[in-house]
């Protein structure tokens, strides 16, 4: 009577990940290991269930690990895999270094005040994406309103070229993610009670050593949280690259994109998908295993 | 020689003065006066305790003697220099938390080492000192344990041995023992006793549990709105309170508004409105003929029998007819609520000294109430 709520309640996320997650996934597995036609849909083979179990087995036959051994081959796929690993660590590191004062100086505030930081920090959020995204494009092109500035000041003689530059693409990733970094940061800062700090001091350490001795280790969940809820993300990005980048090299969504859109080649984007997904479980496994042991904890 | 003699009479001097003096300190919140100009020398190796109602600002002045709080006015000496400009991870004060605040993310032996390596004390040193101190509270198999995975006990334990590991001139504890329950508080409270006997530290403990206060302390002030209203050993305090607000904040006690009457050195008579006149032992300083005074007595000072006490045993004592209104038995004691005649209503327990008790008070039982002028406190109204 009692059990059945219970169990139901924690089966409701397995079914929604099962129904949401891994059935589709496994569509994109099997496209990944099929091959590119010209037709509806464009690859092959096709599993028809009504079609007998013969002609079932020759379509399991028909299955190649092809796709994958081309994005090992040609080297644009994994330089463009490795240029988003650089940049989604480049742009995480910059948003931890961003985002950690911001977010210290927040749970330092007075009480009434922190309710007010909180909604500054999510307030963009009322507004598109895409259209915040475009105003930057607007603050950085040739005669926008960054390069009035500097003429106006006189700081620069003629108009930098800040669009389509890989600075242009780490602005825009640092200004999107950054409530990402600072909410789960500022989360767990804000949690860490005022009496530790104190009771540093008053066993000898300055204030100084006191952050680093006790604010800093326990603030590191927030930072693993902070970290990969920016990390992950990014590495798949596709808008911020494509619209604020330059052209001359591709993050993986922009060749996903490629592939999917412009070639049609569904095994190949597929198959990017697929590894995309395994080399971004590999840092959730890592800090799983780190929260772990912390919970754990011991020695 | 002189040299020598120079050395012992200032080693005498230095003995003598208080280790801790507070001349006139205030704090205040806003325009809130927490502290409000209080002063007190607490002197090396003493336990003293801070006792006062929630909100007198305990733990302020607590604040203020271990640097987290400066006082607006007024001055902190610890050995005879003035403190104010000294941050708290310089000062030779350590705390014990109110909360314990233990680090979350250090084992028991680390957080007792957190003070030592900031001391720069050798490896082997801070090892040594851990060991002692483990001993000291007697956690020595709970070294390599979190904090969350020790009992509220334990971690008393820790915040004890962690304040304690750096050997401070004057630890400072904020109600250490409030977190546990009744039995475990006692034992912790004699172990406190005996630590401090043992180390010699000076002990400043703030609690709002007069017993604790009473059983710990060798001198206990008593706070009210920021200010200090006595200071005294607990017998002191519990007998001979310094006004009203002590008499009834410390312990129970009955009190008898009335006006002076007559005086002679041995005897003060004091007119009360419903208690008739009572015969009181006068106060160490004098008061006026018509002056108001409240006559204190505490409840068991009085005792109760069915008839009076015999004549000449009666002679000079209190005492009045009344009628048992109600009682509680409480183990040990018994309280009983007695209605006297004259209207006032009196309380007075008597010790359970036997099992059975043959000559019990039921309600509604007329009693003779009497007590002794000694055992009468007069203080100012
Ligand atoms: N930081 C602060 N800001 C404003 N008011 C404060 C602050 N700290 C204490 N107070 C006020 O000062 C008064 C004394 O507080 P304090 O904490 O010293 O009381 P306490 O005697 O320790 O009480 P308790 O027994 O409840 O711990 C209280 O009225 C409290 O509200
Ligand atoms: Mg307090």
């Amino acid at each position: 009577m009692f059990t059945r709520p219970a169990r139901l309640a924690s089966i409701a996320p397995l079914l929604w990940m099962l129904l949401f997650f891994l059935v589709p996934f496994g569509f994109v597995v099997k496209i990944s290991l099929s091959q590119a036609a010209i037709a509806q849909p464009p690859y092959l083979p096709l599993f028809d269930l009504g079609a007998g179990w013969e002609a079932l087995q020759a379509a399991f036959a028909a299955l190649s690990l092809d796709n994958f051994k081309l994005l090992f081959a040609d080297d644009l796929y994994w330089r463009s895999y490795l240029r988003s690993l650089a940049v989604a660590a480049a742009a995480t590191a910059l948003l931890l270094m961003i985002g950690y004062p911001i977010a210290y100086a927040m749970a330092r505030l007075p009480r009434r005040w922190q309710a007010l930081a909180m909604m500054l920090v999510i307030i963009p959020f009322w507004t598109s994406f895409l259209i915040r995204i475009y105003a930057w494009i607007n603050i950085l092109q040739h005669d926008g309103l960054l390069n009035q500035i500097l003429l106006g000041l006189h700081l620069v003689s003629a108009p930098v070229v800040w669009l389509s530059t890989d600075s242009a693409m780490m602005l825009g990733l640092v200004y999107s993610y950054l409530p990402f970094m600072i909410l789960p940061l500022y989360a767990t800062l804000s949690k860490i009670p005022p009496s530790l700090l104190e009771a540093a001091q008053d066993l000898g350490a300055s204030p100084r050593r006191a952050f680093w001795l006790v604010t800093w280790p326990l603030s590191l969940p927030g930072i693993g949280a902070g970290v990969l809820l920016c990390f992950i993300p990014i590495v798949g990005e596709f808008v911020i690259p494509d619209l604020l980048a330059g052209s001359d090299s591709m993050m993986i969504g922009q060749t996903l994109w490629l592939e999917f859109f412009t070639n049609k080649d569904w095994p190949v984007a597929s198959a990017l998908a697929v590894l995309l997904l395994a080399l971004l479980l590999l840092p959730l496994l890592a800090y799983e295993r780190l929260q772990r042991r912390q919970l754990e904890g011991g020695r | 020689m002189t040299d020598h003699h120079a050395t012992t009479d200032a080693a005498l001097a230095a003995s003598q003065a208080p280790l801790l003096r507070i001349e006139a300190v205030e704090k205040k919140f806003g325009g809130f006066k927490a502290v409000d100009g209080l002063s007190l020398d607490i002197k090396a190796g003493e336990f003293f305790a801070l006792l006062g109602p929630s909100g007198c600002g305990k733990t302020t002045l607590l604040r203020m003697l271990a640097g987290f709080e400066t006082p607006d006015r007024g001055r902190i000496l610890l050995d005879g220099e003035d403190v104010a400009s000294v941050l708290p991870h310089r000062r030779p004060v350590n705390m014990m938390f109110q909360n314990y605040a233990l680090f979350p993310h250090l084992t028991v032996k680390a957080n007792i080492a957190f003070g030592l390596k900031r001391a720069g004390l050798k490896r082997a040193e801070v090892k040594a000192r851990i060991a002692e101190m483990l001993a000291l509270v007697r956690l020595e198999g709970l070294a390599h344990r979190r904090p969350d995975q020790l009992s509220g006990g334990q971690q008393q334990r820790v915040a004890l041995a962690r304040a304690l590991a750096l050997r401070p001139k004057l630890l400072l504890l904020d109600e250490p023992l409030a977190a546990l329950d009744k039995k475990l508080r006692e034992s912790t409270q004699r172990e406190l006793i005996e630590l401090q006997r043992r180390l010699g530290t000076t002990f400043v403990i703030v609690t709002h549990d007069q017993d604790e206060a009473m059983t710990v302390a060798d001198r206990i002030g008593v706070m009210s709105a920021g200010r200090l209203e006595q200071v005294a050993a607990p017998r002191q305090l519990y007998e001979a309170p310094a006004s009203r607000w002590v008499a009834e904040f410390v312990g129970d006690v009955n009190i008898l508004d009335g006006t002076v009457a007559e005086q002679d050195p041995h005897r003060l008579t004091v007119t009360t409105q419903d208690a008739a006149t009572l015969s009181v032992a006068p106060p160490r300083q004098k008061v006026d003929i018509n002056s108001a005074v409240s006559v204190a007595i505490r409840p068991e000072k009085i005792r109760l029998s069915r008839r009076g006490p015999v004549a000449d045993a009666a002679a000079g004592l209190n005492r009045r007819d009344g009628v048992v209104s109600d009682l509680s038995y409480l183990g040990g004691l018994t309280s009983y609520t007695v209605k006297l005649d004259a209207g006032a209503t009196l309380r007075a327990t008597l010790a359970n000294v036997a099992r059975v008790e043959v000559d019990d008070f039921s309600r509604g039982q007329h009693v003779v109430a009497w007590f002794s002028p000694d055992d009468c406190v007069v203080l100012p109204r």
